[in-house]
């Protein structure tokens, strides 16, 4: 897990959930963080998808369950981006 | 610590300070710096957390709709907020429009909205006619597309029974691949052509009800790309059609709407002149140097002046302000052949070496118009935040770096959006032009009264009909200076107020020997008992000070008097800006009778008349019922 990519996350994270930013680390999930419900999870996949401009599958969506889950897609989906574009 | 997250922490420190304005300057420049489903609901927090401290304007809006919006909801409403519009927005039952719609009692009518957006999406109302058209014979397809025509004219009809609020109505967007492929326009039976019919009649029902728009949702789809629009997997597993990167425009479209119907309306366009109207620096380049004309990079500031050409027409005002010398810039305005604008076209021209927020200010006062009706446009982002920080009001438009997007730039800004288009509006250029020789020639009398008797004014009070309701509409709309109770009315409220039998709607036309003011003032009365109560009365800002306030309210009293009524009483609301009506009632002959916390009721005995001014010849219509 890149720290850079974490804090970008973090960020996000924040924004959407209503949460300070020290509050959130890779162990934040639904179960800790009251606001982030479905329709904040609907918002940080529509938030990720515009920002790296990559599409996100139902499946990728199910399994976004933590800070750290979120991170790890997004690192692996900007490599297989970066792979293509090589 | 990112750009990003410094920002975030300047505006919660600037909130925890109390720094109300400050932190509103920094909320709005997150929000040119991150137009993003991330960022919104960051910047729509803090905003609200400033409402007790800033006047943004209150808007209710309601969306029904076929499918999921709620992601598209922060994003609108972090865009409102930096146009000062504080919107509190309902989200009507997944599908449920209808019901909405024709029960009396529904969420939405209790929610009183001021605007009402019905988003539905052609895949949604008319599935056979979207997937299942192959299986349609073309009686079917024909009767189809009809039921979802009498089906909207029904809701809208409906709608505009039971709401006074404006309603914006989504067209239906073409398929992305016509079921018979290109087969569909080579054929009768068409797919496309069928909800091309179907928009066209959406046409009609919108410009046969009051208060209702369309919005050309079609239009917007293919302006973006049809294809990057949408995405099937979201509207699979979320019933959200559009994707990720698209939900922004959605919501600016919506904007587009909000911002007139709030009543933000830029009148004035105030522009830049080196590098914004050309390219390069007259002072430095010369007329031969500056670039301008049909070619590139020329013809990139040439797309901008076509802009700003229609924009008059549409009767928004032009100005200059321009740091450079006068003779100069004059001189390449007036003979320079690349050049579409000419200075004739600008209603007031500062070009000098003075701070910019002071010429503003100065254009402010010559047109007789408050700063928050100027728009500023300026290549430089320096002068841009000195007036955005200096002048909270002004509407700041923030040009991209690269000139050949300066036009389409122009053309998205909101704050010239109108709903309704008034033959005033078309005139209004030369209108100015012949109020400035009102103001030169009145400088060569002694006595407003023989300069009253030059102008030969000529008003005639206008009854309300369907050619005058818009004008009317809009100038409770927009007027704020002489206006006694400044009630905002839309067109469908005013056809309301015209339908009962109480109520009364009169405009005053007037013209002088310079030109024609057109419908230049509104008064909306109700009769109950003895006593003619004034509910609105309102001058537009070009005919003040000529005394034509008097013969509306001689006029007012007369009609009174004649239907046997015995007083006439109306309300004075102080507001920021309505100094000049603030006497109007002492002034002729009425009496204080009451006040509360908004302001005071006057009253006047009709047992005497209010004379008319003598040197005003007013015409009355024979008859007034309508």
């Amino acid at each position: 897990m890149t720290a850079a990519i974490f804090e970008q996350v973090r960020g996000m994270a924040s924004d959407l959930f209503g949460v300070p930013l020290d509050q959130i680390s890779p162990a934040s999930s639904p179960a800790n963080i009251e606001t982030w419900d479905s329709t904040a999870h609907l918002n940080l996949v529509l938030a990720l998808e515009e920002r790296y401009g990559f599409q996100i599958s139902p499946e990728e969506m199910e399994k976004m369950q933590s800070i750290a889950d979120v991170t790890t897609l997004v690192e692996s989906k900007l490599r297989s981006t970066a792979g293509q574009q090589r | 610590m990112s750009a990003a997250l410094e920002l975030r922490s300047e505006i919660d420190n600037l909130i925890s300070k109390g720094e109300a304005q400050r932190a509103y300057l920094r909320i709005c420049e997150l929000w040119r710096n991150e137009k993003a489903p991330g960022s919104a609901a960051f910047v729509v927090s803090r905003a609200e957390r400033l409402r007790d401290r800033l006047p943004f304007v209150p808007y209710r809006l309601a969306i029904l709709r076929s499918f999921t919006v709620e992601p598209i909801v922060p994003i609108l409403r972090a865009s409102a907020f930096c146009y000062g519009i504080d919107l509190t927005v309902l989200v009507g039952d997944f599908n449920a429009y209808a019901q909405e719609i024709l029960e009396k009692e529904s969420s939405v009518y209790r929610f009183a909205p001021d605007a009402v957006i019905l988003a539905v999406r052609t895949a949604d109302i008319a599935g056979d006619l979207w997937q299942d058209f192959a299986d349609l014979g073309s009686d079917d397809a024909g009767k189809s597309a009809r039921r979802v025509i009498s089906n909207f004219e029904q809701w809208i009809r409906a709608f505009r029974s039971r709401s006074q609020a404006a309603l914006i109505v989504h067209n239906f967007e073409q398929p992305e691949r016509p079921t018979f492929g290109l087969l569909d326009l080579q054929r009768e039976a068409s797919q496309s052509a069928l909800v091309e019919q179907i928009n066209r009649e959406m046409r009609r029902i919108s410009l046969e009800n009051h208060g209702v728009y369309l919005l050309d949702y079609d239009a917007l789809v293919s302006r973006h790309g049809r294809l990057r629009w949408g995405d099937t997997r979201k509207w699979l597993t979320a019933r959200l059609p559009i994707a990720a990167d698209q939900l922004l425009h959605l919501a600016v479209e919506w904007l587009r709407f909000i911002v007139p119907l709030s009543g933000k309306l830029a009148k004035v366009l105030v522009v830049d002149l080196d590098n914004t109207l050309w390219g390069g620096v007259i002072g430095e380049d010369g007329m031969d140097g500056v670039k301008l004309g049909p070619e590139y990079p020329g013809a990139a500031y040439l797309a901008l002046q076509r802009v700003l050409l229609d924009l008059s027409r549409r009767g928004i005002l032009l100005a200059i302000c321009s740091k450079n010398n006068s003779d100069e810039a004059m001189e390449m305005m007036e003979k320079h052949a690349g050049m579409l604008l000419r200075p004739q076209n600008f209603a007031a021209i500062r070009i000098n070496w003075q701070d910019k927020v002071q010429n503003l200010r100065e254009i402010a006062a010559e047109l007789n118009i408050g700063l928050d009706a100027i728009a500023f446009l300026d290549d430089n982002p320096v002068e841009r935040e000195h007036v955005r920080v200096a002048l909270p009001e002004v509407f700041i438009i923030d040009l991209p770096k690269d000139p050949i997007e300066y036009a389409a730039a122009l053309r998205d800004f909101p704050g010239f959006e109108r709903l309704t288009f008034s033959v005033e509006d078309r005139q209004k250029t030369e209108m100015y032009a012949a109020q400035r020789q009102r103001i030169e020639a009145a400088q060569n009398f002694q006595s407003k009264e023989e300069f009253f008797h030059y102008l030969q004014q000529e008003a005639e009070i206008v009854p309300l009909t369907p050619a005058t309701l818009g004008r009317i509409s809009q100038l409770t709309q927009k007027t704020n200076q002489f206006n006694l109770t400044t009630r905002r009315y839309s067109e469908q409220q005013i056809a309301e107020i015209g339908a009962s039998s109480a109520a009364r709607v009169f405009s005053i036309r007037v013209r002088d020997r310079f030109g024609d003011h057109g419908l230049a003032g509104v008064a909306i009365t109700r009769d109950q008992g003895d006593v003619r109560e004034i509910d609105t009365f309102l001058l537009s800002c070009r005919v003040i000070g000529r005394t034509v306030e008097t013969a509306l309210l001689s006029f007012l009293a007369q009609d009174a008097a004649s239907r046997g009524l015995k007083r006439m009483q109306g309300w004075f609301f102080p507001t920021k800006k309505n100094a000049p009506a603030r006497e109007f009632y002492r002034e002729h002959g009425f009496a204080t009778q009451d006040t509360n916390g908004r302001g005071s009721l006057w009253v006047f005995d009709l047992a005497a008349p209010i004379p008319c001014p003598e040197w005003i010849h007013l015409r009355k219509p024979t008859e007034i019922e309508i």
